[in-house]
């Protein structure tokens, strides 16, 4: 002790006689390496920040204006010289008139909405005043009128979608420069619309519609919108949890708990992992040979996308409930025998609770990606022009059906600029549904995992 | 816990138990080409509107995916109609026959128009189909012989044209509108600008092979094939002000703000010059109909005949608006299709 006490005061030195705290030349060179890798590592992390950053960024800064949309609102005389000739409201004759019949009216709402608040744009074309409504605006008035003939002869305010180019201009996809070379408007509708603006008609407020309305077709993207994908990619997460779930963790008990180790598990086992990895087309291959050609289910439906989602989450579901039973201590399992429990009600009563964060974790991650998933679903017929809504479950999940991705995917392909604004309003949504999902899979880790 | 566990097995147990008792089907299926997709969703979209039927489901995938899909077979889990941006193939019909799928019929609905624009704010062409392939093709003839392409400017192929890198953004093999701009541009180019006599000279008369030889495009990175659609050669053509890019007339009239349009052989491209076969880059649009379907799925013989209608394949009709050049011969597909009139062998 004494020893101890009488160096203390003196520098320690090593054993070369050198001061502790003079740096070596060897140790200057470890310290820069290590800083040097902190650099990069610090680098590293910053270019994968900036690059989601710069993505999600420029699909808000596109997509955003997708939750709001042009309406016009008009008051429109529902002639029943046009629409009812006979005049007797008789619901077959009206099912016979058109749209075609329905866009005169609209046209001469407008023009007699502009000649009474005096607007006079030069060189506009009375033809084309009626262009800047969209040609959804007859369908929107047909079904109205379907819906209650009594109507007929009657004056109503109807609020109808600008047309897609309207629209853009208050978004800033278009301008007054653009417009002039422009074959689908000119800068004097784009006028007329500043002026109808001014006089309170014509508003840009958020569109519900977004998210309820079925796809449109490529001459009225002002119409689009996510309904039916929205409900087709429900569908078949339901159908994926319902089948991967159950399946997958009874296939994962069956391989960790009870199977014997021979050849045969260890087959099982490689192969498993390497179904996670085969490419999702695959999947759709087999989907349409196995689903369509052989058991007969209709095309562009629910179910099959269901089942070839489910083919592609089961590894993944396998391999991370496997994960989670084996994190569960063997001394759990000793201890349920041990007072006489049977190896079932070991693993069921004791084993799957614990180890039941780790599954629902796995699980929703795997369904967050199958959701955004769209090749396997090109074979079957979901890549799709599809407008009506499917019917409720368990009968609607045979209708057919669009998804998100899907959605994003057909629109990205559309010749109207405006689709783009759409697709990526459509990359947000699919994006928070993905989020919420992650979200839950963090939720429940945090709350019901345990740590030994 | 245990509750939700159980509401959930069940909801899921009811949910399967109907899997198997699928019902008819009630909404037409149709596939193919995605060239005509738009013009099949607008008609699409105006049917199930107007009509009692279910709006019909519009597949894409391309002509010769649609067409295989179609014969596949008959029953309710195939297709009922193939969109196609090219003629059927007697391999098609081979196909179909062997899978029971007999009677077809050939739809005919209008032109389709290929055209060549570049960035708006460039300078304007005019070029010739031999312009093009003087710029494209892997050998051209140089003083008397067959040279690998040496040109690198516009003005190289001809002095009037503007002194601008030649940048050309063309469809990819797997586009039926490849096969078009092949055969009407860069064949007939090289008839017109005698690259064909002189291959033809040089190998011994084979024709097959000199059409061959002419059609093959140089590979130094002056042409670039797009696979993807026109999106993706306007995004090109956005980046590369100097591109020249190979579109649809109807994607063109959709983007008019940003492209302007090269004129062939002197006239500009447009529904009227392409119908009247002045401009003569162009092709018909077809689909194809399985007739044992059409007293089946529920709406498939309407579907069809107000597909054809003078409201919507007319010259006034929306599908005109939107690019599509209408047939001239409208009424008698229309009469065609009353009578269901199946195609006959090709010829």
């Amino acid at each position: 002790m004494t020893d101890i006490s009488s160096l203390a005061p003196s520098a320690p030195t090593t054993s070369a006689g050198r001061s502790l705290y003079v740096r070596s030349d060897q140790a200057r060179r470890r310290q820069t390496a290590e800083t040097r890798f902190r650099m990069i590592g610090f680098i590293a992390v910053m270019i994968g920040i900036l690059a989601v950053a710069g993505l999600l960024t420029s699909i808000v800064f596109n997509g955003v204006s997708s939750f709001q949309q042009t309406y016009v609102k008009l008051d429109i005389f529902l002639d029943p010289a046009k629409l009812d000739k006979k005049g007797d409201r008789d619901i077959e004759a009206l099912n016979k008139v058109t749209t075609f019949a329905y866009v005169p009216l609209i046209e001469a709402s407008l023009r007699k909405l502009v000649e009474d608040r005096g607007i006079v744009i030069e060189g506009l074309n009375p033809k084309k005043i009626g262009d800047i409504i969209s040609k959804e605006a007859p369908a929107d008035l047909r079904r109205y009128v379907l819906a209650d003939p009594s109507k007929i002869g009657e004056t109503i305010e109807f609020r109808l979608l600008a047309s897609g180019r309207i629209d853009g201009y208050y978004k800033g996809r278009v301008t007054m420069e653009s417009a002039a070379l422009d074959r689908n408007i000119s800068p004097q509708q784009l006028q007329l619309a500043d002026q109808l603006a001014k006089a309170g008609v014509l508003e840009t407020r958020f569109n519900p519609s977004f998210f309820t309305a079925p796809d449109a077709s490529d001459t009225r993207p002002e119409a689009a919108g996510l309904g039916v994908a929205i409900i087709g990619s429900a569908y078949m997460m339901l159908l994926v949890l319902c089948l991967s779930l159950p399946i997958g963790v009874a296939a994962s008990i069956y391989l960790e708990e009870f199977a014997p180790q021979n050849k045969w598990t260890d087959l099982i086992e490689v192969n498993i992992a390497n179904l996670a990895a085969v490419p999702s087309i695959v999947f759709g291959i087999l989907g349409l040979a196995i689903f369509i050609n052989y058991a007969g289910l209709p095309r562009s439906a629910p179910i099959v996308g269901g089942l070839v989602l489910t083919l592609m989450t089961l590894p993944t579901i396998i391999i991370a409930t496997r994960a989670a039973l084996k994190a569960v201590p063997p001394s759990i399992r000793d201890a349920a025998l041990g007072v006489g429990a049977s190896k079932m009600q070991a693993i069921f009563h004791h084993v799957l609770p614990l180890a039941a964060p780790g599954i629902l974790t796995g699980t929703i991650i795997g369904l967050a990606q199958a959701l955004g998933e769209t090749a396997p679903l090109l074979l079957i017929g979901m890549v799709a022009f599809v407008r009506e809504y499917p019917g409720l479950p368990p009968e609607g999940i045979f209708d057919p059906a669009s998804a998100l991705p899907v959605q994003v995917y057909n629109w990205t392909q559309r010749g109207d600029p405006a689709f783009v604004e759409r697709a990526s309003g459509a990359i947000i949504v699919l994006l928070v549904f993905l989020l919420f999902m992650n979200a839950i899979a963090i939720l429940l880790r945090r709350r019901f995992e345990r740590r030994w | 816990m245990k509750f939700s566990f159980y509401a959930g097995a069940a909801a899921c147990a009811l949910m399967m138990s109907f899997a198997g008792q699928a019902e008819a089907r009630d909404e037409i299926q149709i596939a193919g080409s995605s060239t005509v997709l738009p013009y099949a969703s607008i008609v699409a979209e105006a049917f199930g509107e107007n009509t009692k039927y279910p709006t019909p489901v519009v597949n894409g995938g391309g002509s010769g995916a649609g067409r295989k899909a179609l014969c596949e077979g008959v029953g309710e889990n195939t297709i009922d109609i193939a969109n196609s941006s090219s003629r059927i193939k007697q391999s098609d019909i081979d196909n179909c026959a062997q899978n029971g799928v007999k009677d077809i019929q050939e739809v005919r609905i209008g032109y389709d128009g290929i055209v060549f624009a570049s960035d708006i704010n460039g300078p304007g062409f005019a070029f010739t189909p031999a312009d093009w392939h003087a710029a494209l093709a892997a050998k051209v003839v140089k003083d008397g012989k067959l040279v690998d392409n040496p040109n690198k400017m516009w003005s190289d192929v001809r002095a009037d044209l503007p002194a601008q890198e030649i940048l050309a953004f063309i469809p990819g093999t797997k586009h039926g509108t490849r096969e078009v701009f092949e055969e009407k541009v860069i064949i007939a180019g090289c008839e017109e600008d005698g690259t064909f006599e002189a291959i033809v000279a040089s190998n011994g008369g084979d024709k097959k092979a000199a059409e061959k030889e002419c059609k093959t495009i140089r590979t130094d990175g002056v042409s670039t094939d797009i696979d993807g659609d026109y999106t993706e050669t306007l995004a090109r053509v956005d980046a590369n002000k100097n591109g020249i890019g190979v579109f649809g007339l109807s994607f063109y009239q959709n983007n008019t703000d940003k492209l302007q349009v090269a004129t062939m052989g002197g006239v500009t491209p447009s529904v009227e010059t392409i119908a009247s076969g002045e401009y003569p880059v162009s092709r018909p649009l077809y689909f194809y109909v399985k007739n044992a379907h059409l007293d089946v799925i529920p709406g498939l013989q309407e579907y069809i005949e107000f597909f054809v209608s003078d409201e919507m394949a007319g010259p006034d009709g929306p599908l005109a608006a939107y690019g599509l050049v209408s047939d001239p011969e409208l009424a008698k597909t229309q009469e065609m299709v009353k009578a269901r009139t199946p195609m006959g062998p090709l010829n």
